[in-house]
């Protein structure tokens, strides 16, 4: 047999009311695995309060050749931010 | 098409010039490929070969206190090498095969752990020379191009500085102690002084990859200016142990504002790069043995995750 472990990606939440962030990957036979593994990779140092993990396979990424016009339609749509409106300055609370 | 390609290698290296990184998933030109899956995991490799000298010491480490550091120190070095493997299988080349390049001899480690840590007083030195040198040189790579190697290093720093404190201790410790063990932390500094320095690699005229390296920033300092670097932070440490310095052509160049210091024996460095270095066949030998013998383990947690995730999908 000469069959290699799957690549997991590891998302680590450091504290709590924090978002789980991407932190590397790692191999593993199983679910169980990854996230022992992932546990004496990626938190030697208390970094994290809980992991997860993804079967690398399992991701459907963007192409950055597309980039453009993936996120084009975005860009000219300033009045999506406040700085947009002409308020005076004597308005506050807003 | 070769317009095309052309094309490409210019917006490419302008990318890199304005500061953007670069992901797996971009387009990258061939080159900038195969020199980074080269560099990194000759990083990956030299992790995990740098087990080998210092795991040698944990059992026989003089208290306790030294015997925890010592091993979440080579702890890390694992971790540390993860964290390169995968960095550098985003570019398409798996973890067997990575193994399989270490193991042939196809793909190099850091000369340096192919040097013996014969006395506990290199346990001291490696910590804080070996890792001192090593940690410049991964500094200046927490800005490279490539954006997993990058982030890889960030981490990596954050968790050496520990690495090279905890030789200082060791050797500090030595230079308060007796005699003896003063002259045991003066004879390993000078048998790892030279090998530390050649660990920057070759002279800047006798590198071949440098001018390639600076223009993609996988270098953004060369051999030599990272050499002296090293020599100036490194001689008012020895100093301050106490020790005599390891070279006696060390001395203050007030004019060039740097330490001068002596000839590197480059013969040495070529014989040891070579394969002909004290413990190389050694190191190779204990890394392919861990392969060996670790195969029936990566073959019965597959058979036993594949097994179990066909009982449940019986269910």
């Amino acid at each position: 047999m000469k069959k290699e472990w799957p690549v997991w990606e590891v998302f680590i939440r450091s504290r709590s009311g924090l978002d789980h962030r991407h932190a590397g990957s790692v191999h593993a036979a199983d679910a169980k695995m990854a996230l022992e593994n992932a546990r004496d990779v990626y938190t030697r140092r208390q970094e994290g309060v809980s992991i997860w993990v993804v079967p690398s396979a399992s991701i459907t990424a963007s192409d950055p050749e597309e980039g453009g016009e993936l996120f084009e339609p975005a860009k000219d749509k300033v009045y999506r931010h406040p700085t947009f409106y002409d308020l005076p300055d004597e308005l506050t609370h807003m | 098409m070769e317009i095309d390609i052309n094309c490409l290698d210019l917006e490419f290296q302008a990318k890199i010039d304005s500061g953007k990184t670069i992901e797996p998933k971009d387009w990258m030109p061939e080159k900038y490929r195969k020199t980074h899956i080269r560099q990194i995991s000759q990083h990956a490799h030299s992790e995990i070969v740098g087990m080998l000298p210092e795991g040698n010491w944990i059992t026989r480490a003089p208290s306790l206190r030294r015997k925890v550091t010592l091993l979440a120190k080579v702890q890390d070095e694992g971790g540390h090498g993860l964290y390169l493997y995968s960095a550098c299988e985003t570019l398409g080349i798996s973890r067997d095969e990575l193994f399989e390049q270490l193991h042939s001899g196809k793909a190099k480690y850091s000369s340096i752990f192919n040097y013996p840590a014969v006395t506990w007083a290199d346990m001291g030195a490696v910590g804080w020379l070996v890792d001192g040198a090593a940690i410049m040189n991964q500094v200046m790579l927490t800005r490279t191009s490539f954006g997993p190697y990058a982030r890889a290093m960030v981490r990596i720093c954050k968790e050496e500085s520990f690495h090279q404190r905890q030789g200082f201790e060791i050797m500090l410790s030595l230079c308060k102690g007796t005699a003896v063990q003063k002259h045991m932390a003066q004879e390993s500094l000078n048998r790892w002084w030279w090998p530390s320095l050649m660990m920057f690699g070759p002279r800047d005229e006798e590198s071949t990859h440098t001018e390639q390296a600076i223009k993609w920033k996988i270098k953004l300092k060369t051999n030599d200016e990272l050499r002296q670097q090293f020599v100036d932070q490194t001689v008012p440490q020895i100093e301050l142990l106490g020790l005599e310095l390891p070279d006696p052509a060390i001395k203050w160049n007030e004019e060039r504002g740097h330490y001068d210091f002596g000839a590197i024996d480059w013969d040495e460095f070529w014989r040891v790069v070579g394969g002909n270095g004290p413990c190389n066949r050694e190191r190779l030998a204990a890394r392919k043995e861990a392969w060996e013998k670790g195969a029936w383990v990566r073959e019965a947690a597959l058979t036993y995750a594949e097994k179990q995730e066909n009982l449940r999908e019986a269910v």
